[in-house]
């Protein structure tokens, strides 16, 4: 059953061979039997998942359809709410905070009959890029435990290749679904900002943030965006008109103009990972792809034109925590300055911190002109250069991160490297662009190697179209941590 | 030295909205502490603002009516603050593209009149409120208000007196009645003006200003300018400097008290509200908006005496509140008798309202139903005795004045063998007084027409009484 994919596994519930408690029970006792060995459940939370898998049982037993992936178990990145089940952002800052409200994914997750099966370990509220930041440790690659799964989203990625959850749900604010799908070799989506509701989502920066699945090939993936896609009165700025529906039309991808950054595999990549992206490239244009290379504009900026905006946002978003309405409060506190100020310095870790401070600098009186508006200055340039390249191509293929998995520990003393490892998926998130990632190889250690494909905003279906051809002829996507699948 | 006072007004006022700006909670006043509350307006973390149409309509009409320039593509953004009264310790404001710039009212004050420049106009959202809690000896927070909208409508310097802030601000005050922007209630909080003044040599430079808070009256108002425009010229004369710095006004005690001075100004770290889309406002959106504007109190007081001739009083009367001129158009208009209906409100109608201690905001009898009774005295049905107790029947029971009057026999009586009959009879009665007026005493025909008046109550009419008293004497006499 562990290693079905997410549609076998609910064809196999909806043709009743398979009982939605009995997915249930399975993931679920598996999380408690092996004792989480990546570290990836923060929560499990099997009553609520059973009393679900009741109710949706029920209208299976009478006939009803529901939807494709009905009494599916899925697991969600712990900074998406929850009613009534904690949601933490492994973070100490929201000890006791258990949400009076779910995220309208939530909602939508269970309307298609889905079943929640527990919250995910992550980056302390997204921040990071191993999850190595957050206050329930590190989460630990399923590939080789002493390294790390990659982040933010590492839980959803590391439960997916290590065959705990059939889907999972991440958010990507600057690479936070793409980067862990390809350090755990799995596949991912990175929708359109505005097509999917962030309500219930505990904000990063409100302008990048998205939710997205994950899963382990992009038929998956594709039929929970579907699920989770489509607009929100509760959400302004998710301004989809309706929900996606993905075909499964094409046999080849000819045709299909790709563009190859040329810069992006110059320096400061490592050569499995160029390797590995490159002949990705060759096996798409086998498929019939054309394929064009060109040098990305503006790549030296992204990186702190993004960390200035998503930190801004993020200095913003986090002062709700004072300690006074829920979450940590500081024991020693006496005075309201001192709730403030204990509550927030023992709350939050280092890396939040990090980037509060970088965040309320940046927004200062005397410093804005100079940092946060020259930041959206750049960010407005390279929406303008994306527009400009979807003329020439229809889709963007590039390597998701420069490295592999790295040791647990390796740079968490040195985000200046940790921000770099960003270069190359944070422009997407400052375009409010779509990006499919999936494996494409390996590297010399057998660690799995992921690649991008970046689409115009809102073309979701031709991304998923060209993953879908690629793993027809690969089968990267089937291997898992100690043997191939199956 | 001689001095000027330079005084600047931002008047915070809340909109008469259903539902609060960002989320779907009741405006109400009052409540129980925390009940008027979502996960929207209490800032619980994930959830998302959502604009209410009805608050940026509503900040349109403001703008309109004060001449502003409206901004069709403005924005929201964030002002940071640590303060338990603001749950996401940012409020949603508007700094980089307000909804109106640059508009100005006309004052009038000694009948000297006045322009007042208007610098901008943004919406925001209210805070929660604190309370002091005497069982703990604690502060508790209750967010019933927090998100109600607010419009913050921030003047030029342009004020030079206490009164000229007054006379404006009691004009914005009417205006915005009028407009249905907002009840303007000082003591419920949703008119609050924070004053900043400064003082100069006349002529001079400007000087450093302070900013007063917590003035909740205009007398208040008035008492604080007094104050700090003594205070600040006793420094000055005394060669001492003013410090710009946010005072407080503690009305109780008739003075002000630093809060806090620019050294330690807050970096409220205003950037775009990421939540939200930049407002659109179509040409469209705002012809319509320009086109529901209603007529406001100084165009209707020259129209009223222009059309209908009314005295300054009755005119000053009638715009008082929107309430007030609404029911006397709508009376004026039904009864096609506008002299008449004037004379009811600002009469009857006002009369009512003092002794039943009704504030204008509270009125609401049926404007058809007064019509009928002003048709119905016109047409001499009722006499005018009758009549004000059938408006009375109206105002405090909702009457129907047709079945009142019936029920009551108010219809004054046409049948001339009856008036003729209570004549006779009054006659009879006082032989003396008949002997009175026939020897020339005309007040002694008051006495009589008195007399018949009474044995006719209220349904008889004053005219036929005369007139048959009047030919029964004269025949009597001729007799």
């Amino acid at each position: 059953m562990f290693n079905l994919n997410a549609l076998e596994l609910s064809s196999l519930i909806r043709e009743r061979k398979l009982g939605a408690a009995e997915a249930v029970n399975a993931f679920t006792g598996a999380a408690e039997k092996s004792g989480n060995p990546y570290n990836t459940f923060i929560t499990v939370s099997k009553e609520y998942a059973l009393e679900r898998a009741k109710a949706v049982q029920a209208r299976i037993d009478a006939g009803e359809t529901i939807s494709p992936l009905a009494g599916v178990p899925v697991a969600l990145k712990d900074n998406i709410s929850t009613s009534g089940i904690p949601t933490t952002c492994a973070s100490k800052m929201h000890d006791g905070y258990i949400p009076v409200f779910s995220a309208e994914v939530v909602d939508k997750l269970e309307r298609a009959g889905m079943i929640i099966i527990g919250k995910l370990n992550m980056d302390e509220f997204a921040m990071g890029g191993s999850s190595e930041t957050g206050a329930f440790g590190p989460v630990l690659n399923p590939w080789d435990t002493s390294r790390v799964a990659g982040g933010s989203s590492g839980g959803s990625a590391a439960a997916v290749a290590g065959r705990e959850a059939p889907l999972t749900l991440g958010t990507d604010t600057g690479g936070s679904i793409r980067q862990p799908c390809s350090f755990c070799g799995v596949t991912g989506i990175k929708p359109t900002y505005g097509a999917v509701s962030r309500y219930g989502a505990v904000a990063y920066a409100s302008s990048l943030d998205q939710i997205g699945p994950i899963g382990k090939n992009i038929d998956d993936c594709a039929a929970l965006l579907s699920v989770i896609s489509g607009p929100d009165a509760k959400d302004s700025t998710c301004f989809i008109d309706k929900p996606f529906v993905f075909g499964d039309a094409r046999e080849n991808l000819n045709g299909v103009r790709i563009g190859l950054p040329r810069n992006y595999f110059a320096a400061g990549i490592e050569e499995d990972v160029r390797h590995n992206v490159t002949a990705a490239a060759k096996e798409l244009e086998a498929a019939g792809a054309i394929i064009g290379e060109f040098d990305m504009p503006l790549m030296d900026y992204m990186v702190p034109v993004f960390y200035i905006i998503a930190c801004a946002e993020a200095s913003s978003n986090l002062s709700r925590y004072d300690g006074l309405k829920y979450g940590y409060r500081s024991a020693a506190a006496k005075t309201l300055s001192e709730v403030y100020r204990l509550s927030r310095s023992e709350g939050f870790g280092l890396e939040v911190k990090r980037r509060i401070m970088l965040g309320s600098f940046v927004l200062s009186s005397g410093y804005y002109d100079a940092y946060y508006k020259k930041a959206l200055q750049i960010r407005a340039l390279i929406k303008e250069e994306y527009n400009r390249l979807f003329e020439r191509f229809d889709m963007i293929l590039s390597p998701v991160s420069p490295t592999s998995a790295y040791k647990i520990g390796e740079n968490i003393d040195d985000p200046m490297k940790m921000y770099m490892g960003d270069i190359y998926t944070v422009s997407v998130n400052l375009a409010g662009l779509p990006a499919a990632v999936f494996p494409c190889g390996f590297d010399r250690l057998g660690l799995p190697v992921g690649v991008q494909l970046i689409g115009n905003a809102f073309s979701e279906a031709k991304l998923i179209e060209a993953a879908r051809v690629y793993q027809r002829r690969t089968d990267y996507h089937t291997k898992t941590p100690g043997g191939e699948a199956k | 030295m001689r001095w000027e006072t330079v005084i600047g007004l931002e008047v915070h006022t809340e909109l008469s909205t259903e539902s609060k700006i960002f989320c779907g909670c009741t405006t109400a006043f009052g409540g129980e502490p925390n009940t008027h509350v979502c996960p929207v307006c209490a800032g619980m973390p994930g959830t998302l603002p959502i604009l209410n149409r009805a608050v940026v309509e509503r900040a349109l009409r403001a703008g309109l009516a004060l001449n502003c320039k409206i901004t069709q593509n403005c924005k929201f953004d964030r002002k940071s603050y640590f303060y338990p009264d603001l749950p996401k310790a940012y409020q949603v404001s508007q700094l980089y593209a307000p909804i109106c710039r640059g508009g100005h009212m006309e004052i009038e004050v000694n009948g000297e009149k006045k322009i007042i420049g208007i610098r901008q106009i943004h919406m925001e959202e209210d805070a929660g409120k604190l309370v002091h809690d005497p069982k703990s000896g604690g502060t508790l927070m209750d967010y019933n208000r927090g998100g109600i909208p607010l419009l913050e409508i921030v003047s030029q310097p342009d004020f030079r007196s206490g009164a000229e802030v007054i006379a404006y601000l009691e004009k914005l005050r009417e205006t915005l009645l009028y407009l249905g922007v907002s009840d303007c209630k000082m003591q419920e909080g949703s008119l609050r003006a924070d004053v900043n003044l400064s003082v100069r040599p006349i002529g001079g430079e400007m000087g450093v200003r302070t900013e007063m808070k917590n003035l909740n009256s205009f007398k208040a108002i008035g008492r604080a300018i007094e104050y700090e425009s003594a205070r600040q010229i006793e420094i000055l004369e005394n060669g001492g400097y003013v410090i710009q710095e946010t005072r407080r006004w503690d009305d109780d005690a008739g003075e002000s008290y630093g809060m806090r001075s620019k050294e330690n100004a807050q970096d409220y770290r205003y950037f775009p509200e990421p939540d939200l889309l930049p407002i659109e406002i179509s040409d469209e959106w705002l012809d319509s908006v320009r086109e529901s504007l209603p007529e406001l109190a100084h165009r209707k007081r020259e129209r009223y005496m222009r059309d209908y001739g009314l005295s300054g009083h009755e005119v000053s009367v009638l715009t008082g509140h929107k309430n007030i001129s609404d029911l006397f158009e709508d009376i004026s208009k039904q009864s096609r008798n506008p002299l008449e209906s004037a004379r009811l409100v600002t009469g009857e109608i006002m009369r009512l309202l003092n002794v039943t201690n009704t504030l204008p905001e509270e009125l609401s009898p049926d404007g058809r139903k007064l019509a009928v009774l002003v048709e119905l005295l016109s047409a001499r049905k009722i006499n005018r005795n009758a009549y004000k107790e059938a408006v009375e029947a109206v105002f405090t029971d909702n009457a129907e004045p047709e079945a009142y009057i019936a029920q009551k026999g108010l219809m004054m009586l046409s049948d001339d063998n009856a008036v003729s009959e209570a004549a006779g009879a009054v006659l009879a009665d006082n032989p003396d007084a008949a002997a009175d007026y026939r020897a020339g005493k005309e007040k002694a025909f008051g006495f009589l027409m008195g007399q018949t008046m009474r044995k006719l109550g209220k349904a008889g009419d004053p005219d036929t009484v005369k007139k048959i008293l009047k030919e029964m004497l004269d025949n009597q006499e001729g007799a």
